[in-house]
């Protein structure tokens, strides 16, 4: 072989390079506009009057006099407001109540010492595989036979406990050293401060993390909700976006519908876009939808 | 020492209140249920004791349709959402520009809701009397004829079920094999570079070993995810699944307890547990499997 | 086989974003490396050292100049067609493969006419193993070995298919001290059994003197000297490579030439015939210092290590450099303990004086 050759081998493998990375560019913008487009569709039907979207037989790809009105009826025609402060109340207190439970029970696995404290964290581990479903039909039932249909304890009571959560929050408690413990001890401290002013503010990336995990679970939720009440008063947006599909406006109104949709969405993809390094970051180390 | 027990229990007791009401009991509960014959929901009486509930639901058409239904979800969605996801996080991991926007793209499945969504997918591959909707005009444009995928045809609306859910799963798929990929260091593929290893083999030999754990790990709850699938289905079909012929097994479960044709707790009990013996087999088959096929 | 560089030069693109300025890893590099021989690239971390190894096994494209394999150019020629075997920092054995597929993988890429068959791939794997000695270890996990044994795997690896050239990086910088003597030897070994030209990076001193042919020293991209190690040290161009070069290091002290003589603290040390007058750094081995009474060269005495060769007394002197002045002296030498002070005559040829300013080496008597 001569330098000639080693030049065409060269050459060659610079096309090849260009040709693969132009490749990948192109398949990557293909995903991602297939992740994008119904974003985009929503926020563009919203926009186009109820005429123009339905004379629309093919859908123009802009609005061509963008209204508001959708906004307006998804608000006045449907309780949407309602379905809107229906799930804020239920996901800030079901994460409300649940970081309380989660943290108190991750301190006594992480740092007291009780008689049996191994099985009982050997059960809270296994309890950790029951799918949701299996429980679900009892937790309905319960929750009938107390009267508790349409009311937020209903709602919110049997989504609290996580035992991901605690199991997480445990491992991270623990790698706070002793020492910082004995010392605390030393000083006089209470085990209920040493808690709150000592181990929560060094493990607040975690509970971060838990928080923001919750947030998306409750906001998203359906099953139960759907389960447990049937009273529109307190429906979550979930519950309230199959309602207005169902029953909606009247009529096949889907430019409110849409409108509907992109309130509902707005909400979790701005706080997404807030926190995005903390959600993924925290997604990848507890998620677990998919 | 017994003071300090008596403090630890108190620490833990809300987590233990909640948990035993709300899982503990209802998982002894729900074998008991499944087992009650002709339980009655509003007396709270049964008649008797064995296996009807099972029997009954075996043979139930709609139990079957579901089970059907699940099982060609999670035979496509499974395979096809963990081999896309790597495909993806390979062309992600391969790139510096734009990397950033791209991942961030592709991570907002997550955070929406997937019933508010799923109507976005609906009126896209929706026919009405006003428009065909973009993906069949889309097919017109190619020379197709229309379908209707939410009304129509049985494979039409599994396709788009199958679409949305794998629409749905990808990004903590593609969130968990980016960081798995990335985290193979580069001198393992310098040492192989300067062997002269091919791109396919460096590929098979070296990364696909190295991820291995990551990739059962996301099969596995891939597996577990897609055979409890439900609300994807509500969201494009609407709640009378049975009607659609489009339930999952979860949606029978939920069905037989609430709604139109609900109030048979034992029925649904039952079908819970049949779903819930079959991830159970197939999650110890995977585990099998990846003990014999991750090597560190 | 013979390796060139000439007029090497990398720069990299800033990281910082706000200033456009290249890193400049490696700056106008040329040397030559003789046949067979072991060399080590011997520089502070962070000096271009790795990416001198990259460049020359074609990880990296340099920026400009050449490199040649006897009579190949091999500047434009991608890795795996150059024929060398690299031994990484940490090894990068495969951990999901066992030592034998990981010392045949190598083989198992080639293609062609160099094909090799199951029999051929593994007869080359197992003198591979022997050369280095873990024939018995073939069927482990690289995560059953100890670091001295992955270390082993990582060199048969890279041997296996006989490559023009092996390249080491820092590798035995993941070794215990003591392990880190026992592999010195052996590398040594390997390398006089295989005759193959063999470049190691290491930030270590005492180990690329210890069984380096030609020691490369290196300061922030820039070539500094290069020579057998006890030339290199006993004649450094400058102060960087004399402070560099020898445990305990070189004595430095800020010090005056007036008419031929160097003076420390107003003391009169050494003539220095031929050096004009002017501001200078002196080095001094540890052991250049000879213990006499009446010497010209006067420090404050700390402490006097005893170690049974030799004796090191330790002191202080306020024009120098370092800390402490470490000097070796013959055992046989008594010092009086109780005095506060100690007094030095200077060996000539121990005694290295540089430009203040530039840092070269200034020459006097027969060198200048």
């Amino acid at each position: 072989m001569d330098t000639n050759d080693y030049e065409k081998i060269e050459n060659a493998a610079k096309r090849r390079k260009r040709i693969t990375r132009t490749v990948t560019y192109i398949l990557l913008s293909v995903w991602a506009l297939m992740v994008l487009f119904p974003f985009y569709w929503m926020v563009l039907s919203s926009i186009k009057s109820y005429s123009s979207y339905n004379s629309e037989y093919v859908p123009k790809f802009i609005a061509e006099s963008p209204t508001i009105q959708n906004y307006i009826d998804a608000f006045t025609t449907v309780p949407l407001a309602r379905y809107f402060t229906n799930t804020l109340i239920f996901t800030l207190v079901t994460t409300a109540v649940m970081l309380v439970v989660t943290v108190l029970a991750a301190f006594a696995f992480a740092r007291l010492d009780f008689k049996g404290k191994n099985i009982v964290f050997a059960v809270f581990l296994s309890l950790m595989m029951i799918p949701n479903e299996l429980v679900i039909i009892t937790n309905f039932q319960t929750i009938t036979n107390l009267g508790m249909r349409n009311t937020f304890a209903g709602l919110i009571l049997p989504s609290v406990t996580s035992v991901f959560y605690i199991y997480l929050l445990k491992e991270n408690f623990e790698q706070i050293p002793d020492e910082l413990y004995k010392a605390a001890k030393v000083d006089g401290t209470s085990d209920l401060k040493y808690l709150t002013k000592v181990m929560i503010p060094i493990c607040r990336p975690t509970i971060i993390t838990v928080t923001i995990l919750k947030v998306i679970e409750c906001w998203n939720s359906y099953v139960w909700p759907r389960l447990i009440t049937d009273d529109k008063a307190y429906f979550l947006v979930s519950n309230g976006i199959q309602e207005i599909r169902e029953n909606g406006f009247g009529r096949e109104n889907i430019p409110a519908m849409m409108a509907a949709v992109v309130v509902i969405s707005v909400p979790l993809i701005v706080l997404f876009l807030i926190f995005r390094k903390k959600i993924m970051a925290g997604v990848s180390r507890g998620g677990t939808k998919g | 020492m017994k003071n300090s027990n008596f403090k630890a229990w108190l620490y833990l007791l809300p987590a233990v209140l909640f948990l035993g009401f709300f899982m503990v009991y209802p998982l002894v509960d729900v074998f008991v249920y499944s087992f009650e014959e002709g339980y009655n929901s509003a007396s709270q009486t049964f008649m008797g004791v064995g296996l009807y509930n099972y029997k009954y639901v075996l043979h139930d058409p709609y139990f079957l349709q579901a089970v059907k239904n699940t099982f060609i979800l999670v035979i496509i969605t499974v395979p096809v959402s963990t081999g896309l996801a790597l495909l993806i996080s390979l062309g992600l991991n391969s790139i510096k520009k734009l990397k950033e926007l791209y991942q961030t793209i592709y991570f907002l499945p997550y955070v929406t809701n997937t019933l508010a969504v799923g109507l976005v997918f609906m009126i896209l591959f929706k026919k009405t009397a006003y428009t065909d909707g973009m993906v069949n005009l889309l097919i017109n444009l190619f020379g197709g004829k229309s379908v209707d995928f939410i009304d129509g045809p049985y494979w039409a609306k599994m396709f788009v079920l199958c679409f949305y859910t794998v629409w749905v799963v990808l990004p903590f798929k593609i969130l968990i094999l980016t960081s798995a990929l990335a985290s193979v260091k580069q001198d393992y593929y310098n040492a192989a570079k300067i062997d002269g290893t091919s791109k396919w083999r460096m590929f098979t030999r070296i990364t696909l070993p190295m991820i291995s754990p990551m990739l059962f790990y996301l099969i596995i709850t891939g597996f577990i995810g897609a055979f409890k699938a439900y609300s994807d289905a509500v969201a494009l079909f609407g709640t009378n699944l049975n009607a659609a012929r489009m339930n999952t097994i979860v949606g029978y479960v939920y069905d037989m307890l609430y709604g139109d044709s609900g109030g048979f707790p034992s029925y649904a009990s039952a079908a819970a547990l049949i779903l819930f013996s079959i991830v159970l087999t197939i999650t110890v088959v995977n585990l099998m499997i990846s003990k014999k096929q991750v090597h560190y | 086989m013979k390796v060139i560089l000439s007029n090497l030069t990398k720069k990299f693109p800033s990281r910082n974003k706000k200033s456009k300025e290249e890193v400049v890893a490696v700056s106008d590099f040329s040397f030559e490396i003789p046949d067979g021989k072991l060399i080590g690239l011997l520089g502070p971390s962070g000096c271009g050292k790795s990416t001198m190894l990259n460049l020359i096994c074609g990880l990296e494209k340099p920026t400009s100049g050449r490199i040649f394999f006897g009579d190949d150019d091999v500047t434009d020629l991608p890795p795996e067609v150059r024929g060398v075997g690299l031994v990484f920092q940490n090894y990068a054995l495969y951990p999901h493969l066992t030592v034998l597929q990981n010392i045949l993988f190598p083989l198992q890429n080639l293609k062609g006419d160099k094909k090799l068959t199951k029999e051929q791939m593994l007869e080359k794997a197992e003198q591979a193993a022997k050369l280095v000695q873990i024939s018995e270890l073939m069927e482990r996990k690289p995560s059953e070995l100890s670091g001295g044994q992955q270390q082993r795997v990582a060199i048969a690896r890279a041997l296996v298919k006989m490559p023009r050239i092996l390249l080491l990086d820092e590798p035995l910088s993941n070794l215990d001290a003591r392990l880190r003597l026992q592999t010195r030897e052996e590398l040594r070994r390997i390398q006089r059994e295989t005759g193959i030209t063999t470049v190691f990076v290491t930030h270590d001193q005492e180990e690329a003197m210890s069984i380096s042919d030609i020691i490369v020293v290196m300061k922030a991209g820039v070539l500094n000297q290069i020579g057998k190690p006890q030339d290199v040290y006993d004649d450094p161009v400058n102060l960087f490579v004399a402070k560099f070069l020898g445990t305990p290091p070189i004595n430095v002290f800020r010090g005056e030439v007036k008419n031929e003589r160097l003076f420390i603290g107003g003391e009169d040390v050494l003539s220095v015939p031929g050096v004009c007058d002017r501001k200078v750094y002196a080095g001094v081995r540890p052991e250049g210092f000879i213990l006499n009474e009446n010497g010209a060269f006067t420090c404050s005495l700390s402490a006097v290590e005893v170690m049974g060769r030799d004796t090191s007394v330790v002191s202080t002197h306020p024009d120098c450099e370092n800390a402490l002045i470490r000097s070796i002296i013959s055992a046989e030498n008594r010092v009086d303990t109780s005095k506060k002070e100690v007094r030095f005559d200077l060996k000539p040829n121990k005694v290295f004086i540089f430009d203040i300013d530039t840092e070269e080496r200034i020459r006097f008597g027969q060198e200048a």
